[in-house]
């Protein structure tokens, strides 16, 4: 029993989560919080800064898991803070899987 | 006199004058495009971050002048100015490097000195441009005249907290080896460095306004890192040491600023990294006074140039406010809503005014710093660094 209990929990790790995607207005937040303001140490344009960059190239290799809980808990011993007052795990995901792709644009 | 001389003599006095009406023509003509002859003294340029272009304002008449585009990614962009204040250096994140002219609102000259760079700074003399870089980790060593590269020092880190010290020499910082340089150029082309440890993570440098002290903030640790260069055989000594006092610190969201405005009389105002509070020193003993608690941590501690007010913005989320302090009671003695996003400031060079960069209302907001009163907003995208020609005369801009 208790091995079913952890194979489900561990497959729903493991298994893309069906997070509800931000909406638009929310996506629009982001990408204009991830733009400007992770931009002060990472740049605007994601190449870094007293921050890595987070250019898809940069970003290949990583596991999204990683990713997410540096966002969120932050990287102790470095300059990057925990930012999990401001958004969801679900956010931080797409943040993600959006740096991997390639970050959109600010749409004016 | 025959009537041949007559009509020569004639012939030449009117080509004299049509050659005179020529030269006031062409003077006239040059004085329309550099809009009528003026100084620079009261102009300045407003970074628009997101669109790799600048606008020069001036402050007598509070306006836009003109827009100068194609400095490339600006997204961390600073700025300084040639000696007769013509001229403004910037540096943006891409490693490009732009000469300006005020006057003509045009690009004199640009260069790619780097991959990623932070900021710069101008010798005594005028002559030399220097940059900070992050990537590849150094400082690079420029002509002020045609941006031709003179020298060049590789650090292997990042460098933080470039300052020009009397003498042609530069002080900065090493965020990731935890130490301060400082590099004679006396010959520019035979860079002369001194190394000091400092501490951990070193994140922005200052040299007070008579070029004596170095400090530099420590992301790392608890403390300031003072370097003497009156006397620099003695190194660096830590200041404000244990300021946190062991306790947690907030997360940072923003990295805060340090350069010479942060004194004001015989005081030192630094912003606490990761407290809600601005930490007051005397330059004398170099020790903390008074710490004033403040709306939230503190990125930009600014010092009205007479030194009555200082002036707070703060890190995400609260980046919305604005405190000011009277250095007379060392209280808070205004708090200000200017706007969304408040990234930068500064004083006129006298201070009755401030202006401030409300990047996500993509306006610069004026107040007058004696009544608190709003007096001016001008439309810009994005805005972020204001830096006015005034700078060009002070040591460590």
């Amino acid at each position: 029993m208790r091995l079913i209990v952890l194979m489900i929990v561990s497959m729903l790790y493991v298994m893309p989560k069906a997070w509800a995607e931000p909406d638009i207005a929310r996506q629009r937040e982001l990408i204009h919080w991830v733009r400007q303001d992770c931009g002060s140490c990472h740049g605007l344009r994601l190449t870094g800064g007293l921050g890595a960059p987070l250019t898809p190239e940069a970003l290949r290799d990583k596991p999204m898991a990683g990713l997410v809980a540096t966002i969120l808990y932050g990287r102790p011993g470095t300059a990057m803070p925990a930012w999990q007052a401001f958004l969801s795990e679900g956010e931080a995901e797409w943040i993600v899987r959006q740096l991997q792709q390639g970050f959109p644009r600010e749409s004016r | 006199m025959d009537r041949a001389s007559v009509t020569a003599r004639l012939s030449s006095r009117v080509a004299i004058r049509a050659l005179v009406a020529l030269c006031w023509c062409l003077l006239l003509a040059g004085c329309a495009a550099t809009s009528a002859q003026r100084g620079t003294g009261d102009l300045g340029i407003v970074i628009e971050r997101a669109d790799g272009r600048v606008a020069i304002v001036e402050t007598t008449a509070r306006r836009i002048l003109a827009k100068v585009e194609g400095l490339g990614d600006l997204s961390h962009a600073s700025a300084v100015f040639s000696r007769d204040g013509r001229y403004a250096y910037v540096f943006g994140r891409d490693g490009g490097l732009t000469k300006v002219d005020l006057l003509g609102a045009r690009i004199v000259k640009r260069v790619m000195q780097a991959g990623n760079s932070i900021g710069g700074a101008i010798s005594q003399d005028g002559r030399l441009v220097v940059a900070q870089n992050y990537d590849p980790g150094g400082i690079k060593v420029f002509d002020a005249v045609t941006l031709e590269l003179l020298a060049e020092v590789p650090t292997g880190s990042k460098v933080v907290g470039l300052v020009d010290l009397p003498g042609n020499r530069f002080a900065y910082s090493l965020f990731d080896k935890g130490e301060i340089w400082v590099t004679d150029l006396a010959d520019p082309r035979r860079p002369h460095t001194r190394r000091f440890p400092a501490g951990m993570h070193p994140y922005d440098g200052l040299v007070t306004p008579d070029g004596r002290y170095y400090l530099a903030g420590l992301f790392g640790e608890d403390g300031v890192a003072l370097l003497d260069t009156w006397q620099i055989d003695k190194g660096v000594r830590k200041i404000l040491e244990n300021y946190g006092r062991g306790e947690e610190k907030l997360p940072v969201f923003k990295m805060p600023h340090l350069r010479g405005w942060a004194i004001a009389g015989r005081h030192a105002y630094l912003p606490a990294i990761g407290r809600r509070e601005v930490l007051v020193v005397d330059t004398e003993r170099w020790q903390e006074t008074r710490r004033i608690p403040v709306k939230g941590q503190p990125v930009f501690v600014m010092a009205r140039p007479d030194g009555r007010q200082v002036w707070v913005n703060f890190a995400f989320p609260d980046n919305g406010w604005v405190q000011v302090i009277d250095t007379l009671t060392g209280q808070v003695v205004q708090t200000l809503q200017p706007g969304k996003a408040i990234l930068h400031m500064e004083f006129t060079p006298r201070g009755e005014q401030v202006w401030l960069s409300a990047r996500d209302d993509h306006a610069v907001v004026i107040y007058d710093t004696q009544t608190f009163a709003r007096l001016d907003s001008l439309p810009l995208q994005s805005p972020s660094g204001i830096f006015f020609a005034s700078r060009a005369a002070r040591i460590g801009f």
